[in-house]
């Protein structure tokens, strides 16, 4: 069982899932980083952007990752107004509140989605989606090593905006010391929008990257908060290499037990993982000590 | 208990006085038609019509529903007085629970008897649910065989289980693989880890060793599964001979096109019971990837005269004619024939009547109608392959349509 012919494929295919996980897990390390929440609206957010690429597919026939483009925007948008006017204003400066927001915001979403669409699981069927490309002798699927190139060019510029924009760095100070940013004249409540607005275009990016293989239904997202969840506690909260590594070895980690232990436990691995770190490292492969 | 009487009693008042008034108008219209038709008789109709197996589900809305019009078109049920059916329409959520959530609100509105069930877990709970009621209750499809050996009396299955039907079908493979020099040895299953699939590979685990074949692996996988790439390595690693793929539709697809992606080719894949392998939609959506699939599987007889005109039909309106639509077809058939015979609409008439059926103007290739605990004892499976963009039957021989093709040719 041990043959590479097979181990290497398994890994590889667990590379690039594994780079789908980690741009979910950057906007939710984002949005805990910046505004110190755990945005529990994330999976909800992520069913609607799947949903969103599906239908512009399905309606215009726009091939999803055209879809992108124009969605990202959007859902940047759309996560600025639901933090700058609904989280924030009904948090009134808690973070317990903030929780329970985003939690009710998640339930009101996924509802309205299965009003909307009811609770049927759908796909879209791209001609290029079973087209493969050979790396030694491991055949992998274009979309996903599409999705695997467009993760690594979103984390970079992602950390080119933090680095270098001033908006990144207005973000960074916001993170590190919120007081100290509003003495120096940063909105605050701004900050946090686009933080907020960041995470949910990452969401629409990881959804168009998604549809070609995956099926979307009204809590399609969950199953893959959860693995997020997992891979910002294990790259560290906040942290956005921690993400990426984490994610990308979250992805192995599950090709692996899938293929070891079957596919209906292949996630068990994952959480075995998740609660070893939480002993054995609370703050992280990659976070700073507390 | 006294409100309860004194509301029922309005109740009643007020269904009188409609009744009369509708009669009254009645008769100034049309006489004649409302002193002869009986009162509609409601027949439940679940499929899951929603999530996971929302495709069958609705494929076999449609031969039931269909079914429903064309006996109503021609008469409704003649014995009581041309009553027509009147379909109460159930969604499953492909869930056991969401089965019997329906059943209970079918009984509610007062069905006469309920049809269909398709995934064998909902089939299971739903018919169990229907028993407390001593509803009657049609499986379509449901293949696990403790559907029918529960001792319930108010559950019959005119499909076939899958202890007939693994039977059929390994007797077949051997056949075939005789005839091609016993080429094939080894074996890997890759099922869905349902009571359907799960049952069935049980059944294989220890029938296929006994006729020589070697199981090298069994493989299940849940439903939905949207990536079969660790399962197609398996197979990869272990090379077998055949591969015999258990499942519903959109992982059966997703099976033999990832097998396809991944340039992996058996001797031969022969499924039991495969989801897509004897569809038509799967046929014409991805040929390449159906090519030569043998499947012992659900079939119409195509020697049957009113089958063909079915599946004219059921063209006609740009569906494709699956295995859901001509099973229910025939179930709700079935049940007006029983109808017919118990002359009455009472559950306990219709359950005699369905006991003791001898029908014959089903649409499958099946022997003599005989219930035996509520199994059709005629029910039998049928060997498909796909050869071009159609689907030939290969077995049994008084159906068959085309000699099996046997190992795959190469790419």
């Amino acid at each position: 069982m041990l043959s590479p012919v097979i181990l290497v494929p398994a890994v590889l295919n667990g590379l690039m899932t594994g780079a789908i996980y980690a741009l979910i897990a950057l906007g939710l390390t984002l949005i805990y980083g910046v505004l110190h929440i755990i945005n529990f609206a994330h999976g909800a957010l992520l069913t609607a952007a799947m949903f969103a690429a599906f239908f512009t597919f399905h309606w215009f026939g726009i091939d999803p990752y055209i879809a992108a483009i124009g969605l990202t925007p959007i859902f940047f948008c759309l996560g600025y107004v639901l933090q700058r006017f609904i989280i924030g204003p009904a948090a009134h400066g808690e973070d317990r509140n903030i929780l329970l927001v985003t939690l009710g915001l998640a339930v009101v979403i996924e509802n309205a989605l299965l009003y909307g669409f009811r609770a049927d699981t759908r796909t879209i069927n791209l001609p290029y989606a079973f087209n493969v490309v050979e790396i030694g002798s491991a055949f992998l699927a274009v979309p996903r090593v599409i999705a695997f190139g467009v993760v690594i060019v979103v984390a970079l510029a992602l950390w080119l905006i933090m680095r270098w924009t001033d908006t990144g760095k207005a973000i960074r100070a916001v993170a590190q010391e919120k007081l100290g940013a509003e003495l120096s004249g940063i909105d605050v409540a701004h900050i946090y929008a686009v933080t907020f607005g960041l995470g949910t275009a990452c969401l629409a990016i990881a959804a168009c990257l998604l549809i070609p293989t995956y099926y979307v239904n009204p809590s399609a997202g969950n199953a893959f908060v959860l693995v997020a969840f997992t891979i910002v506690v294990l790259g560290g909260m906040g942290s956005v290499t921690g993400a990426l590594l984490g994610g990308l070895f979250v992805g192995v980690v599950e090709s692996l037990s899938g293929l070891y232990l079957g596919e209906s436990l292949g996630q068990i691995g994952i959480f075995v993982m998740f609660i070893l770190v939480l002993l054995f490292r609370p703050n992280g492969l990659f976070g700073e000590h507390a | 208990m006294s409100r309860q009487s004194l509301s029922v009693n309005r109740r009643r008042f007020l269904q009188s006085t409609a009744l009369g008034a509708a009669a009254a108008a009645g008769v100034l219209q049309a006489p004649s038609v409302l002193r002869a038709q009986g009162a509609a008789v409601k027949v439940g109709i679940l499929h899951p019509v929603s999530g996971a197996l929302s495709y069958s589900g609705q494929q076999g809305r449609i031969g039931a529903t269909l079914a429903i019009e064309e006996i109503n078109a021609s008469g409704g049920i003649k014995a009581l007085r041309g009553a027509k059916l009147e379909a109460v329409l159930g969604d499953a959520q492909s869930t056991p629970e969401g089965g019997n959530a329906e059943v209970e609100k079918m009984n509610g509105a007062g069905v006469a008897a309920i049809v269909g069930g398709y995934a064998s877990g909902i089939c299971l709970a739903a018919s169990q649910t229907a028993a407390r009621y001593d509803l009657p209750y049609i499986v379509d499809v449901g293949v696990v065989d403790s559907i029918v050996s529960r001792g319930l009396k108010n559950t019959f299955r005119f499909g076939p289980g899958f202890g007939v039907i693994a039977k059929t079908a390994i007797d077949n493979l051997v056949t075939i693989n005789d005839q091609a020099n016993k080429t094939a040895k080894t074996v890997m299953i890759v099922h869905e880890d349902s009571a359907f699939g799960a049952g069935l590979a049980k059944l294989l685990n220890t029938q296929l060793p006994e006729r020589g074949f070697q199981v090298l692996e069994t493989i299940p996988h849940p439903t939905p599964t949207r990536d079969f790439n660790n399962v197609v390595l398996k197979i990869k690693a272990q090379n077998p001979d055949l591969v015999i793929p258990a499942n519903y539709y959109n992982e059966y697809v997703l099976l033999a096109r990832t097998m396809q992606q991944q340039k992996v080719r058996p001797k031969g894949i022969y499924s039991v019971l495969g989801g897509a392998a004897s569809s038509y939609k799967f046929v014409k959506e991805f040929p390449e990837a159906a090519q030569f699939i043998m499947d012992c599987n659900h079939w119409f007889d195509p020697k049957n005269a009113k089958a063909l005109e079915l599946k004219k039909k059921i063209e006609a309106k740009g569906e494709f004619y699956t295995y859901e639509v001509y099973m229910n077809y025939s179930c709700v058939l079935l049940l007006a024939d029983a109808l017919e015979r118990a002359a009455s609409a009472d559950r306990d008439k219709i359950i005699a009547a369905l006991e003791s059926s001898t029908f014959t103007g089903h649409v499958m290739p099946y022997g003599p109608t005989k219930f035996v605990n509520g199994q059709n004892q005629g029910a039998a499976p049928v060997n498909t392959q796909v050869v071009g963009n159609d689907i030939q039957v290969i077995f049994p021989a008084a159906f068959a349509s085309a000699k099996p093709v046997f190992p795959m040719p190469p790419a």
